[in-house]
């Protein structure tokens, strides 16, 4: 590994528009008939996992695709709610590839590579096309052609959805896909088996070790090449929008291996969240941000005022976002819309019986557009949070606030998002690469979906071509015995201890009241290091104090939630890390010390402007920075404005 | 609210398994089923005992995880709402509430609550799909499609393959969800070319793992995304169309 300052993101030469084009053309191709000479390893089957598998099979490709699922249909992109941005210009409002390259870069806070988003928004013609074939039941107008929404951070409409549940119908989408190779052969599914490890030989990925939940046997699989579509790291703050199960075990190991984590303090709150309603939450549940369009965000002008919201006449009503931010109003983009409710709260203002949320209201929508129609756009979620809060939404402004959401670092990966070790490809949430310090809204199925379909397919090629007549390597080899025989230790010593807490008490403690509190929406450097502090000592009573009573080797739900959260306590003490050394604000990563005078973030482009990844050194807490400079020859590096 | 809960236990597939009950105070209303039983089972755990295996993950009732029998109805007393969206707030204190795994041959029980539904995966993989390869697709606009069939294949396509249906049908048959799949694919003009062969495939392939449907119509009534049984009137036309048509081989003939 080199030192700082030469990571090489291998972003190909050339006019920004053409570089697609001409890197596609000049990337060596695998013939059809060799194609079936290679094995290539999936895990994860989410949108970028199972779309990735499926294409690879299509394509004629030995694929294996690991789920710790029972079945790759229940993966977290299914929760996706609003929708999926695609520069389809449909609406004739403006839109083209290059609006969506820039508002992404733009919304991404100027932290994100150029030329990965400027593919990104090229491909997404391709994506809705491609699902839209596929059967995905997109919204329609009467006349038959699509229908678009907007989206915040944005000022066109070119979010595709199926009504609240976009991301459900694109992942049954690619899962049946997959699916379809499934039953072709070309895909070996292993459902509820997780990875454990990554094996490195040679300065390549060979392989992975895993663990079948049912069984508790831990065994190796080899490949040319590895892929991780393991998505993101939210539930480190506990309290998050994840799934329950969505964890960072496979890429925290495959760091621990080697690979380096890129900008793990990019952290997403989104806004529209409904607020916690006692000790025992145990998840928080998103209102999908397109709720946003028709619905009006205030709080009481009076701190102190108990009235009810219908009470409130509009003079002592604070539409705060659009006051401050008169061009895009409620649709702002999702860190800023977090951090002003956030204000909102701390001063008092927050509404409900905690004092935790602000008023996102459609009374305004229903009395334009009629009740019916609202219903048509947003009955599910309507459904959804008048089941969790008992309060109709028709009658009763919602109440929201932010929540942990998405991740937007993750593992680093070069142009072809391929990771420092050669044969380990990253895609998804689980990448740190398009989204920048900041995700705008309906850009995540994006992304998942365009590095699975439309460019694993293609670079993964690149580099198989140059491995032509070799065999994987033979999983007897010392390399995966090893690990294999250090999972099992740690299986056994996890299950030795006797201690006096759950892991769940412990994970609470660490996610909630260290992470959220310390590393949350704003940090600053006491609190980020009273963190790492917290956190080390967090480390210590996790493997001395838990106990873990289930001592079964079948399915353990309990075993498995500690392997995970063991991995979590290591990734939060990097993320404060970065958080630490990075002294500015930009996008999800506000340090209080650097803020304009109102109050917006305070980029430091000279010393900051990019990508801060960290290699494993041997223990928790010492990794090595590395950085990749982030050059922007097209979009002009600019404080963000939507006033 | 303090309510009493007895709770299937079972250690393996081929164990003996029987109710356990358990003394649940301090339950408040605003929490979901789910976060009950993580208290229950942060309590057995600081006992010294074993915590209740129990399947969920997103806990927003899309994934199709989660599912228990509570008080004998799948996903609970609560009308469309899956396991993880319903509250205790439906429930009064001093209840009694009984929890039990899908009972179905198709879907064995893993361990206490936990079942094996990979017979839905076998029965998507038989052909709920539209083969589109990657990049194979014409641009999204070319096929129109009149908002109310993109609105029904929505209504199909909403499924999030749980079990309930079958859970809940006497003859554990999974009409339901293997109609709502052929419903979504059928009803689109994308899904023409493969309709025949994919009704059949899928028909049959239900009909190796579960029951038969003899239209007790429980299936609708607990299913927790309230899809209609009227997608099993059309499964049931496709198929017997689909037996002619792929017999004299004119599957492409409407």
């Amino acid at each position: 590994m080199s030192d700082i300052g030469y990571l090489d993101g291998k972003v190909p030469t050339g006019p920004i528009d053409e570089k697609w084009t001409s890197h596609k053309f000049n990337m060596k191709l695998v013939n059809p008939a060799n194609k079936r000479r290679y094995e290539v390893i999936v895990v994860g089957t989410g949108l970028a996992g199972a779309s990735a598998a499926a294409s690879l099979g299509e394509l004629g490709y030995n694929v294996k695709v690991f789920t710790f699922h029972d079945s790759p249909r229940r993966a977290h992109s299914i929760a996706a709610q609003g929708g999926i941005n695609a520069a389809k210009n449909y609406k004739n409002d403006g839109d083209s590839v290059y609006r969506l390259f820039y508002d992404t870069v733009k919304g991404g806070d100027f932290r994100a590579r150029e030329g990965n988003v400027y593919r990104l928004a090229e491909v997404s013609v391709d994506i809705i096309d491609q699902c839209a074939g596929q059967g995905v039941p997109f919204a329609r107008e009467y006349s038959g052609l699509l229908d678009n929404r907007s989206f915040g951070g944005a000022q066109v409409s070119r979010t595709f959805y199926a009504r609240g549940q976009t991301g459900q119908q694109l992942l049954l989408g690619a899962y049946q896909a997959l699916a379809r190779q499934i039953r072709a052969g070309s895909c070996t599914l292993y459902n509820r088996t997780e990875m454990l490890d990554l094996v490195v030989k040679d300065g390549a990925a060979r392989g992975i070790v895993v663990r079948d939940l049912m069984t508790g046997e831990v065994t190796s699989h080899s490949a040319h090449a590895v892929v991780l579509a393991t998505g993101g790291y939210g539930n480190v703050f506990y309290l998050s929008t994840n799934a329950k199960g969505s964890n960072t075990t496979a890429t925290w190991r495959a760091h621990k291996r080697g690979a380096l984590y890129a900008n793990p303090c990019y952290t997403q709150i989104h806004p529209t969240c409904i607020p916690a309603s006692d000790d025992f939450q145990s998840k928080l549940t998103l209102m999908s941000e397109s709720l946003r369009n028709d619905g009006r965000i205030w709080v009481p002008k009076n701190p102190a005022d108990t009235r009810s919201p219908d009470q409130i006449p509009e003079a002592d009503r604070d539409y705060y976002l659009e006051r401050r931010y008169p061009a895009f109003g409620n649709l702002v983009p999702r860190d800023v819309a977090s951090r002003n409710a956030k204000t909102q709260v701390d001063e008092g203002r927050g509404i409900g019986p905690l004092k935790n949320g602000v008023y996102l209201d459609f009374g305004d929508a229903i009395n334009r557009v009629g009740a019916q129609v609202i219903k048509e756009r947003y009955d599910n979620l309507f459904e959804m949070y008048e089941r969790i809060t008992d309060e109709d939404p028709y009658k009763v402004p919602m109440r929201i606030y932010p929540a942990v959401h998405y991740t937007m670092g993750g593992l680093w990966v070069d142009y072809n998002l391929m990771s420092n070790i050669p044969g380990l490809y990253v895609l998804g949430e689980a990448n740190f690469s398009d989204h920048g310090a900041n995700r705008l809204g309906a850009s995540a199925l994006m992304q998942g979906l365009a590095d699975g379909y439309f460019v694993l397919p293609y670079t993964i090629g690149d580099y198989l071509a140059g491995m032509l007549g070799e065999k994987p390597l033979d999983t007897s080899d010392p390399a995966f015995k090893q690990s294999e025989a250090e999972i099992s230790d740690q299986v056994k010593r996890l299950l030795s201890l006797r201690g006096k807490q759950t892991v769940d008490q412990l994970y609470r403690k660490m996610g909630v009241d260290v992470v959220w509190a310390k590393c949350g929406m704003a940090r600053n450097e006491q609190g980020l290091k009273e963190a790492i502090s917290d956190i080390r000592a967090i480390r210590d009573e996790f493997w001395s104090d838990i106990n873990i009573t289930d001592q079964s080797q079948t399915m353990n739900q309990s075993l498995e939630k500690a392997m995970r959260v063991s991995d979590f306590i290591d990734l939060a003490e990097l993320m404060c890390k970065d958080a630490l050394h990075r002294e500015e604000s930009c996008g999800g990563h506000f340090r209080e010390e650097y803020q304009t005078p109102d109050g917006e973030a305070l980029r430091n482009d000279d010393q900051f402007a990019y990508v801060g990844a960290w290699e494993w050194t041997g223990e928790s807490g010492q990794q090595k920075l590395h950085k990749e400079e982030l050059a922007f020859e097209y979009v002009k590096l600019a404080q963000r404005s939507y006033k | 609210m303090r309510i009493t809960l007895k709770v299937w236990r079972q250690d393996g597939p081929t164990s003996p398994g029987s109710f356990e009950t358990y003394d649940v105070p301090g339950v408040s209303p605003d929490m979901s089923f789910l976060e009950m039983l993580d208290v229950v089972n942060d309590r057995l755990t600081l006992d010294g005992k074993r915590p209740i295996v129990f399947e969920h993950d997103c806990r927003e009732g899309i994934c199709g995880s989660c599912g228990m029998i509570i008080n004998g109805v799948p996903h609970g007393p609560e009308k469309g709402t899956a396991t993880c969206q319903l509250h205790m707030r439906k429930f009064h204190d001093g209840d009694q509430i009984v929890v039990e795994p899908w009972r179905a041959a198709a879907f064995p029980v893993i361990r206490d609550v936990a079942v094996d539904r990979s017979a839905f995966d076998r029965i998507i993989e038989a052909g709920g799909y539209i083969s589109t390869p990657t990049g194979a697709a014409p641009d999204a606009n070319l096929t129109l499609i009149p908002k109310p069939v993109a609105d029904a294949a929505m209504d199909a396509a909403a499924c999030i393959g749980c079990g309930a249906c079958v859970a809940a049908c006497p003859n554990s048959a999974a009409q339901l969800f293997t109609s709502a799949k052929l419903a979504h694919l059928n009803l689109l003009p994308q899904g023409q070319a493969e309709r025949w062969a994919r009704t059949e495939a899928m028909v049959e392939t239900m009909e190796e793992f579960f029951g038969s449907c003899t239209n007790h119509g429980e299936c609708r009534e607990a299913c927790p995304k309230e899809i209609s049984i009227d997608f099993i009137a059309m499964m049931n036309r496709d198929y017997v169309k689909a037996k002619r048509k792929n017999r004299k081989l004119l599957s492409q003939i409407r």
